[in-house]
């Protein structure tokens, strides 16, 4: 009896495997798909060499007037020279230590939030919630303690644009939670008043609000009471800002289960107990990657005080490209602000669906 | 033993009943809401008196005495302010529109092309949404405007197109169709093909559902509208006389011209907007099982077939929800266009109209009513053809 030998595999076609089997599989599988890869090719050679050409090849880097910029491609030395402009704005060159001191305080008594073993998170979140805007405001605007008063009319680019974002989220963000209970309530007269207030802001444009606060609210308050147009500015944005929290808390508090609601009733909780130990950590919890888009939009739409004369970063760039000296700088500074905002867009979006994909696996059954 | 549900409760006191609580505070929030509202209307009127200024919308009739740079409608400075409204609110209605539908097409394209099997368009259209959603469109729209538009050179020097199409600081200057003699039969021709092609669906469609015979419906109804209305072109004569655009002196003459302002909003809101649309007809064709594409396909539908008949009505209910919030975040961010100086609601009314006559309260009053109002009217549209695809279910 002859024992049968298989002969060894032989190797798969060179066209289905490596880089050609690759390129076969993702690119050519067929004539309309090459056609669609011929294409992209095209757009690309079109696009993104002329791009780098003007960005960085036949860019000017240094320098300090608009006479070296001699090429043809960007003159980045323009943002070189108005950099600490539109980091600070007008706030007096002397005191910008303050400002940065501010942000690393934010930084440094953040980044212990996101350790995952940390232990009394909450409690420390809470406690930093409470005293970093006081020593924030201390640090930036003065006028106390010893520290030099810098008004706000001084406040301007980047940093403006982290105030009025940060300002926003965090008055927004209880009022929101308070709107979404109101409309989630079994009470119809507080259901009626916090659909209306909700749809009322939603439906209308951020621009108009900030016009509506700047113009509208001097007229609405008690004679010798009046704001500052950053406050204002502020209270239209935390207005705002509060309906699309409530939105979003509403689709936390409508994924909670019926048992959670009743098993809390069961316990002998009152409705603000059941709410704020049973209820709201577990809605607040499915809902951050969903506050963090609503920050994200916010921080988007803080350019939008242009409108009503604040410097933040967009209105500094612009007023820097209406410069004499450097006319013609448009797309320079607008490539620059738009880097500056992509950055922390991007950066956030994807701390985001980070979030989500770490949350989710608590709830998949 | 039975005992009774329905026994009365203890009762303790009053305070501890929740019924008489909800009714306490309600009243209380209703109060406080009143007398709120009382104290800042209040506070107006005192405001208002003292500063002189007369409420009322009054001030609609008197003559506005500015020039507007794009007016849908005849418009000279002597008209009145209510007049100006008309112009803005036109105005913002044709960038939404324009807005909604390129950005619709747009979004819907590389929302596709996101999920294309070819690795380079996908990674393409993924490039574009992570840059266009992240940038403030406020930016997107400076940038277009101060940083592609302006620059441009004069209309001298314009970038021409086939000589039909000139594109220079001044705009997009294109030809316009001026309706001839013949213009009428060649419209009632068209209204008339129309119907048919309508009728001939219903007809075709009834037919498949009792036969199962299939129609080709696409070509009858492209074949007819070529055929009927170039009929009448033949016998009746052009119904259109292109008025081109022509250099006279130092600007263009003739034809249409769409102003710099209005290019620069639309790119701007179109490019954003179609990144975030692209990205729910992703998650809403991801959203329909692959289990539905493998019954098509074993069924023997194509997969063009498949794709229209059973993966797009699914995943369309899927996408309208979030493509309704992006319509109307679309047509609220055409208020942006006061930031470039497009004559919209925003820039005439709440910007020009208000500093003239000082009448802040009735001013942005009536424009958050307008952008309140076509809110409404997007979302009660989407609603009813988000309801008319809904699952029906059993």
């Amino acid at each position: 009896m002859t024992t049968h030998t298989f002969k060894p595999d032989l190797p798969p076609p060179t066209m289905s495997v490596g880089v050609l089997g690759w390129l076969r599989a993702n690119l050519f599988s067929n004539w309309f798909n090459t056609l669609l890869t011929l294409l992209a090719i095209y757009l690309i050679w079109l696009i993104v060499p002329p791009l780098l050409k003007w960005a960085f090849i036949e860019a000017d880097w240094t320098g300090t007037t608009r006479a070296d910029c001699t090429s043809d491609g960007a003159c980045w030395v323009f943002i070189k020279q108005r950099f600490s402009q539109f980091m600070y704005g007008f706030y007096p060159a002397e005191l910008r230590w303050r400002v940065d001191m501010a942000a690393w305080l934010a930084v440094i008594g953040a980044a212990p939030l996101f350790i995952r073993q940390m232990p009394r998170k909450a409690v420390y979140g809470l406690g930093f919630l409470v005293v970093y805007p006081l020593v924030a405001f201390w640090l930036l605007h003065g006028g106390f303690l010893g520290l030099e008063d810098v008004p706000t009319s001084r406040w301007g680019g980047l940093m403006l644009t982290l105030v009025i974002a940060s300002v926003g989220i965090a008055g927004a963000l209880p009022l929101g939670i308070l709107l979404a209970l109101g409309r989630r309530s079994n009470m119809p007269a507080i259901r009626v008043i916090s659909v209306t207030f909700i749809e009322f802001w939603r439906g209308v444009p951020l621009i108009t609000v900030l016009f509506m606060s700047s113009v509208m609210l001097p007229l609405f308050l008690p004679e010798g009471l009046s704001f500052d147009k950053l406050m204002r500015a502020l209270i239209g944005v935390i207005l705002f800002q509060s309906a699309y929290i409530a939105e979003v808390v509403r689709g936390g508090l409508q994924a909670i289960p019926k048992g959670q609601y009743e098993a809390a009733a069961a316990m002998g909780l009152g409705y603000w107990r059941m709410m704020g130990l049973v209820i709201l950590p577990q809605a607040l919890k499915l809902v951050i990657p969903g506050i963090v888009n609503t920050f994200i939009a916010l921080f988007k739409d803080t350019s939008l005080v242009i409108i009503i004369g604040l410097f933040d970063l967009l209105n500094s760039i612009k007023q820097a490209t209406t410069d004499p000296a450097w006319l013609g700088m448009a797309t320079e500074g607008y490539v620059f602000a738009a880097l500056v905002f992509w950055i922390f867009c991007f950066g956030m979006s994807r701390y985001s669906q980070h979030l989500e994909r770490k949350l989710d696996t608590g709830h998949k059954r | 033993m039975q005992t009774s549900v329905n026994a009365p409760r203890p009762r303790g006191s009053v305070w501890t009943d929740p019924q008489i609580r909800a009714w306490l505070f309600q009243i209380i929030a209703v109060i406080a809401v009143v007398s709120l509202g009382w104290f800042l209307f209040q506070n107006t009127q005192y405001n208002l008196e003292k500063r002189g200024i007369i409420s009322g919308f009054g001030f609609l009739q008197n003559s506005a005495g500015f020039g507007i740079s794009q007016h849908l409608i005849d418009y000279n400075e002597s008209n009145s302010y209510g007049r100006v409204f008309v112009i803005g609110l036109l105005n913002t209605l044709l960038v939404s529109v324009i807005g909604i539908v390129m950005a619709t097409i747009l979004g819907f394209l590389v929302g596709i092309a996101r999920l294309s099997p070819n690795w380079l368009l996908s990674k393409l259209a993924t490039i574009y949404i992570e840059i266009f959603r992240n940038i403030p469109p406020l930016l997107q729209i400076f940038f277009w405007y101060f940083a592609i538009m302006l620059p441009l050179p004069g209309p001298r020097q314009s970038v021409s197109l086939g000589d039909l199409f000139f594109i220079s600081n001044r705009g997009l200057n294109m030809p316009s169709p001026d309706p001839t003699g013949a213009f009428w039969p060649f419209a009632i021709a068209l209204v008339l093909t129309i119907v048919g092609i309508v009728l001939m669906r219903r007809w075709a469609m009834a037919r498949f559902e009792a036969t199962g015979k299939t129609f080709p419906i696409l070509i009858t109804a492209l074949a007819m509208l070529v055929v009927i209305p170039g009929l009448t072109v033949l016998i009746a004569g052009n119904p259109f006389a292109w008025s081109v655009p022509e250099l006279k002196g130092f600007n263009f003459r003739g034809g249409w011209v769409v102003i710099p302002e209005l290019m620069a909003l639309v790119l701007a809101l179109t490019i954003y907007t179609a990144a975030f649309i692209a990205e729910n007809v992703r998650s809403g064709i991801q959203a329909v099982s692959h289990g539905q594409t493998e019954a098509a396909r074993s069924l023997g539908l194509r997969p063009g077939k498949a794709l229209r008949l059973v993966i797009i009505p699914q995943a369309m209910r899927v996408i309208i929800p979030p493509l309704t919030s992006q319509y109307l975040n679309l047509a609220k961010n055409s208020s942006l266009a006061a930031g470039i100086g497009y004559p919209d609601m925003v820039s005439l009314f709440a910007g020009t109209v208000l500093n003239q006559t000082g009448q802040a309260i009735e001013t942005i009053a009536i424009t958050m009513s307008v952008y309140l109002a076509i809110s409404i009217s997007i979302s009660i549209l989407m609603n009813w053809y988000n309801k008319r695809i809904a699952l029906i279910e059993r």
